[in-house]
Formats: C-alpha cells, sequence, structure tokens
C-alpha cells in the first residue's frame, strides 16, 4: 500500500463521532489536513499573529547559567491542586497533580503528588538510620552513608493514593479539571536498594510473614507490609527522577511497593520490624479498607486495580472549535503492564483502540492517544483500560453494583468527560 | 563512589526465596543493633498486645487528660469537631449514614493505645506518658460503652478487649485463587 493510500484509509472513522485511527498522526496523515487544523489542545491563548521576525529575547544575551534549573515563568501557572487542611491540623491532607497540563508519562518531581498525615518532617540525613528488628537473626542500624553504598536498581512506575478519584461515586458528577479530581497520581523513576537485600543481611527468621513499616514523620506513620510482597519488587527508594528524593516524597528513604495503594509506601522510613502477623495499625484498620454495603469491610486491598483516564480534552482545557484533535489520557494498573486502552466518543456505543506511546512497562503510567475528529456537536468522551492480565476497567456502574458507594479507596471506574458545543468541557458519569 | 564492583548476579542471588539466614553476598554495612536501642525505637505495640509497656489508666483519669488535650479537635465527648468523630455510631455501618468511630468500626483496641501514643495530641505528639496514654485510651472505650467507668487498662486487660466490629472485615490479601 503507497503512502497515500495509507493516510487516506486512516482519516476514516473508526468509531463513532469522528473517532480516527490510532495510526493517523503516525503516518503524517494529519499535515493533509492542513497545518493549522491539528489544533491540539493548550488552555493558554492562541494567537493569530507569527512573532515579530526578531523578537525581543534575539536582541541582547538571554540570562547566566545557573546551579539549579528552574522552569519558565510562563509556565507559573502549572501548580499542585492543594486542599485546605482542616483546622488545627496543619500538613496533613493532600495536593494533587495537575494531570491535564503535564504530558508523556513521567511526573515532575515537584508536581508529584503529596499525601501526609503529619507534614514534611526536615530530616537531616547525617542523623537519620533505619533500623531492621524483630524476627531477624541480626537487628541492624543503617546510616544513609551505608545505604549510598549498596547496589541499586531504577524502575519507572506509578504511584495512586486509593483514595484517588472519589467523585467517580459520588450520587452527581462534581466539577473540577481532570487533576482536581484524578490526580492522587503520578509517575517517576525510581532509584534504590531492593528491599530484599537489606532483609537477607538482617536474617528474616521463618515465622517472619510481616513488615511493620515505620516513617520518621510526626504521625509516626505506620503499615504493615507482606513479607512475600518486599521479596518480591519492594524498594528503599533514595532517587526519584535522577535527584535525591523530595522531602515531601520521604528524604532521605522511602519504602516503595510497585503497583500497591500509595498510603503502604511509608515515607522517610525509619523502622522495619518483621511480625508474624500485621501489627493492625490505625490506617490498615480503620482507614484503608473499604465498607460495604452488608457492613462488612475489605482489608488489606493493596494493588491498585487497572483503570485510564482522558487528560485532554479535559475540564479546564477548552476546545477551540471543530476540527482535529488529539484525545490522550493515561493509563495503568497494579497488576502489570498495559495490554490496550480503547476510547469511544460517543458516550461508550462505539469504542476504537488508542495507540499507546513506549515505553510500555509493568506498573508504570502509560500513555495513550488517538485522533478524533470534532463536528463541533456535544460529545461524550470514555477511555477502558484492559491490563495484561486481561483485567478490564469497570464501569461506574459495574464498581458500584459490586462495591456501593460507602467505599472510599480504590476506585477505578469508568468517567466520562462532556464536550459541549459552546467548547466547554465537563465531567459526567457515564 | 562505585558500584561496579557488585556483581548483578549476586545481587539476583541475595533475592532468592525463600530466605536463608544471612548473605554472603550483600555488602553487610548495618551495625548490629543492641537491644536497649531498639527498645528506644519500638513503640509499635502487636494486635495481641505485644509491646505493650508496663502502666496503667481508668476512663476517669483519661477523661480529664482528653478534656485538655483532645476535645478542641474531637469534641468532648468525641463526637467529632475539627477531626474525626471517635464515638457512638453503633449499628449505622449498614446503613446509607454510617460513621466509622473507634467503637462502631476498630476491630483492635490495641490500635487505640498505639495511634494515640505515636501520633497524638497532634500538635504535640509523643508527649504523653505511658500511664497518659492507657487513660486516655480507657476513656475512648467507655465513651464507646465498651468498658465500665472504674475498668483499669493495662498490658492484660487491653488486648483482651473484644471490638464490637472485630469479625467484620475480610482480608483480600493474601489472594485465596
Amino acid at each position: 500500500m503507497s503512502q497515500n493510500q495509507q493516510i487516506t484509509s486512516t482519516l476514516e472513522p473508526v468509531a463513532g463521532n469522528g473517532l480516527l485511527h490510532r495510526r493517523l498522526f503516525l503516518t503524517g496523515g494529519a499535515a493533509t489536513l492542513g497545518a493549522g487544523a491539528l489544533g491540539l489542545l493548550t488552555a493558554r491563548h492562541v494567537t493569530a499573529a507569527p512573532p515579530p521576525e526578531v523578537p525581543e529575547w534575539m536582541k541582547a544575551p538571554g540570562a547566566p547559567l545557573s546551579g539549579y534549573g528552574r522552569r519558565s515563568r510562563f509556565e507559573a501557572g502549572v501548580q499542585r491542586y492543594v486542599a485546605t487542611p482542616a483546622a488545627g491540623t496543619t500538613g496533613a491532607g493532600a495536593s494533587r497533580t495537575p494531570l491535564e497540563r503535564l504530558n508523556g508519562m513521567i511526573t515532575p518531581n515537584a508536581l508529584h503528588f503529596e499525601r501526609h498525615h503529619s507534614g514534611i518532617p526536615d530530616i537531616d540525613p547525617e542523623q537519620h538510620r533505619l533500623l531492621i528488628h524483630g524476627l531477624v537473626e541480626r537487628p541492624l542500624v543503617f546510616s544513609m552513608d551505608a545505604l549510598h553504598r549498596y547496589p541499586m536498581v531504577s524502575r519507572i512506575q506509578f504511584l495512586e493514593c486509593s483514595g484517588n478519584s472519589r467523585t467517580i461515586i459520588a450520587a452527581a458528577p462534581q466539577s473540577g479539571t481532570c487533576g482536581q479530581l484524578h490526580g492522587l497520581l503520578s509517575c517517576s523513576e525510581w532509584t534504590g536498594i531492593p528491599l530484599g537485600v537489606l532483609l537477607e543481611e538482617a536474617g528474616v527468621d521463618p515465622q517472619g510473614r510481616w513488615l511493620l513499616m515505620e516513617g520518621a514523620d510526626a504521625a509516626a506513620m505506620t503499615r504493615s507490609v507482606p513479607l512475600a510482597k518486599a521479596m518480591d519488587d519492594a524498594l528503599l527508594a533514595i532517587y526519584q527522577n535522577g535527584e535525591a528524593l523530595r522531602p515531601e516524597q520521604g528524604y532521605p528513604v522511602r519504602l516503595f511497593l510497585p503497583g500497591w495503594e500509595g498510603n503502604i509506601s511509608v515515607k522517610w522510613l525509619r523502622r522495619i520490624a518483621v511480625t508474624r502477623e500485621p501489627t493492625m495499625t490505625r490506617d490498615e484498620t480503620s482507614k484503608y479498607t473499604d465498607l460495604l454495603p452488608d457492613g462488612r469491610s475489605l482489608m488489606f486491598t493493596f494493588e491498585m486495580g487497572v483503570k485510564s483516564v482522558i487528560t485532554s480534552p479535559s475540564p479546564g482545557l477548552a476546545m477551540q472549535g471543530p476540527g482535529l484533535y488529539e484525545i490522550s489520557g493515561l493509563a495503568w494498573s497494579g497488576a502489570g503492564r498495559i495490554r490496550r486502552v480503547e476510547i469511544s466518543a460517543d458516550g461508550g456505543e462505539s469504542w476504537a483502540e488508542a495507540a499507546l506511546t513506549e515505553p510500555v512497562l509493568s506498573k508504570a503510567l502509560t500513555r495513550f492517544r488517538l485522533p478524533w475528529r470534532w463536528d463541533g456537536g456535544s460529545a461524550v468522551i470514555m477511555s477502558r483500560a484492559v491490563d495484561e492480565t486481561g483485567t478490564v476497567q469497570p464501569t461506574r456502574e459495574a464498581l458500584i453494583a459490586e462495591k456501593g458507594t460507602r467505599f472510599a479507596y480504590h476506585i477505578n471506574g469508568i468517567e466520562g468527560w462532556q464536550v459541549a458545543a459552546n467548547n466547554e468541557v465537563t465531567n459526567v458519569h457515564v | 563512589m562505585s558500584t561496579s564492583k557488585w556483581i548483578v548476579a549476586g545481587v539476583c542471588a541475595a533475592l532468592t526465596w525463600p530466605l536463608t539466614g544471612g548473605s554472603q553476598e550483600g555488602p553487610n554495612l548495618g551495625i548490629e543493633a543492641t537491644p536497649e536501642e531498639i527498645a528506644g525505637w519500638d513503640i509499635s505495640i502487636g494486635a495481641d498486645g505485644d509491646g505493650l509497656p508496663v502502666g496503667s489508666g481508668t476512663p476517669s483519669e483519661g477523661a480529664s487528660i482528653f478534656a485538655a488535650k483532645c476535645a478542641a479537635c474531637h469534641g468532648l465527648q468525641g463526637e467529632g469537631l475539627l477531626n474525626d468523630r471517635l464515638v457512638g455510631g453503633h449499628g449505622s455501618l449498614a446503613t446509607d449514614n454510617p460513621a466509622k468511630t473507634i467503637g462502631s468500626y476498630w476491630p483492635y483496641a490495641t490500635t487505640i493505645f498505639d495511634y494515640v501514643r505515636r501520633a497524638m495530641p497532634y500538635q504535640t505528639p509523643h508527649t504523653l506518658t505511658d500511664d497518659e496514654a492507657y487513660a486516655v485510651t480507657a476513656h475512648l472505650l467507655h465513651l464507646n460503652g465498651i468498658i465500665q467507668a472504674d475498668d483499669v487498662i493495662d498490658a492484660q486487660t487491653l488486648p483482651a478487649i473484644e471490638m464490637p466490629n472485630r469479625d467484620s472485615f475480610d482480608r483480600v490479601y493474601p489472594p485465596t485463587d
């Protein structure tokens, strides 16, 4: 097939309401529609006039070098959404990643979501120690200098708070941007020491089956972790995206448990106690458990389910009239790799397969994209992810049928965006 | 700092399951901790009461501490104010307005002592004595109708308490299939 024939075929809709083939942008077919037709979404005002031939910034030398870089002042508006904590609990609460203002799969460190239970401790790494004790042959204390001498590994993996996207099960659709609704989600390259190496040195007693993890924050945050997970893929993370962890991400060392609810990746890690049974801490009993309609609750619901969200178009990013757009979003699963993402532009009547941007990594955010020719009319866009185990992201209806509406964690149902003729995009239940 | 001397195969060997005592491959840079050092760090309390310190407290002793140090956020009767409601809600979990309190929801009484001693009061954690933490725990159990006003809470009595919602949790991990 010639290049022209290929382009022609990719311009045919592959699903209802103008969804085009995922290879359109890759084959260059978009160019045939005219340079201005791409209409990629941006929240900024689009100026029609070109810049002057010799703009001001070309008429004098620019800024000098700097020891630590910073972003353009024109991007200063891209900020985490910081929730105001209850009075008397300064430092507790969450901030959310502005997903709709980012692209790719990596979250910049300064925009990684936060969830703290008693603020961010100001830890001096010279004084910080990690103790491993309990059911071990040799209880051991590690300084940060010692930990830095261990062989390290790097992995790109997502972290999602298990309380993310709570609004999906709200009775009425909540207003907010993609980040405000789903932004307790980030993805980084984490570098550190496989936890199993240190446990091996301490010598775990055969009766040891769980690990109590304790942080050095003012909440002395604690969670119990199964030994099997610790030996599988747990990391003592020291670096995030190449630089030392930020204080709000657990400096100088945090636990990182790939694919599991964020709360259990205890930050500012200072103590690991090997135990026979889970300790039954406050967070794993009274907080991060799921209350079902019959009054019973699910406990140790660690793994984050397969899920996806469309980051663009999304609320707050106004459309710019009919034309060609890229629908783009993020998909992830605590069970492994994303196998497939499908997109609907007609409220779920028909679906088209999206292109996945390489690399597609296990327990990492995966960027998906699909061209869409919006005719300017009302449309409901939504995405549906399938992971490598074959598990399909559930509909909101199926999720509520299974777990009711009183649970507050692990909410991975499909949510939609309503695109209206007046260019507005709003949240809608589908 | 060079890590090139660490052979990848050695790291993999160290991760081999099942665990077999000490490792020959690891850098072994940990310093052995003494029981005295561990005692100062080990503040967690097992669901079986493991780790509970010497000391005791009663609801009446806890009431005055609670009024002074806890009520501003949780209400004088634990009804919830700026922060979590701690009392009541019995029988509400299967209704449209579930109240997940210590009395209605928390499965283990030992968790109260553990959490109060490690993280409360919010502005000044680690300031309660062990006796005070026992007393506040006793007061919260009494407010929830779980113990009597003159019951003594200590390392023996606390883990013996059967919380009302203890048997209403189903463990998802480990998976059964």
